[in-house]
């Protein structure tokens, strides 16, 4: 997650994204998605700013792509704070949960299938709204 | 070590430590009476402290992932003053604390939650 200073031009902010997403691949790491945030109040003054244009990257890459794209981060004008989250683990750990939760489910019988359906449904909208 | 109170000057230096733990919260409610202990079963004498069983909000509504960049679910888990607020106050198990008190100090570090806030 980057934060850009808040006082970009529409333009502006595209062609940094577009910057940075070069610097991403060109360090070698593959681009998952990008979002963005829009501008939030900062819980607390940066670099002497008070609001922050926040931007979401998932990157997939090696250890060695991950620290360059930081270094880049870290000398780009405009960004003014990042937060590297390591994701794999988790994800691994979540798949694994959905999995046997899903097991579960299947594994009931028909006759109590109406109570399962709902139990899946409730279970497939937790986790969006988690994130 | 039935001090509940935040007005008590505290009579010997022994007592120090007691006081800042007892130090109430001010965003969760009026808790009258001794403090809870951790949990049933850590002695099968007097139950007199054993307030409502407090469930885990994590584990009842199955929320996986608990994501720094969910501020309205990790504010819920944060003190005015901005401190992560203890598990004996929310109820919240050990595992599901652990992680999020990790979000909640991502979610510092990217702004999103102040590290402290003037009560």
């Amino acid at each position: 997650m980057v934060i850009v200073r808040p006082d970009l031009v529409e333009e502006d902010l595209d062609r940094l994204v577009s910057t940075l997403e070069g610097h991403i691949g060109t360090a070698g790491g593959t681009l998952k998605g990008t979002e963005r945030m829009g501008k939030r109040r900062l819980a607390y003054e940066v670099r002497k700013f008070q609001d922050g244009m926040y931007l979401l990257f998932n990157v997939e890459g090696e250890g060695k792509i991950i620290a360059e794209i930081e270094r880049r981060l870290r000398v780009t004008e405009p960004v003014i704070k990042f937060l590297t989250v390591r994701v794999d683990e988790e994800q691994k750990r979540l798949d694994k949960v959905k999995k046997i939760r899903e097991a579960r489910v299947r594994a009931r019988p028909e006759a109590p299938a109406e109570e399962a359906a709902p139990t899946a449904t409730t279970g497939g909208e937790a986790a969006p709204a988690a994130v | 070590m039935a001090d509940e109170n935040t007005q008590q000057v505290p009579t010997t230096g022994a007592a120090a430590p007691e006081a800042q733990r007892t130090v109430t919260t001010p965003s969760r409610g009026p808790r009258t009476g001794p403090g809870r202990p951790g949990g049933p079963g850590r002695d099968a004498g007097p139950r007199k402290y054993f307030r409502r069983k407090k469930v885990c909000k994590f584990c009842v509504e199955k929320i996986d992932k608990i994501d720094y960049k969910d501020v309205r679910l990790l504010g819920q888990f944060v003190a005015e003053s901005g401190k992560i607020v203890p598990r004996r106050l929310t109820g919240v198990c050990t595992p599901h604390q652990r992680r999020l008190t990790d979000a909640i100090k991502q979610a510092r570090n990217i702004a999103l939650l102040p590290f402290t806030s003037r009560v």
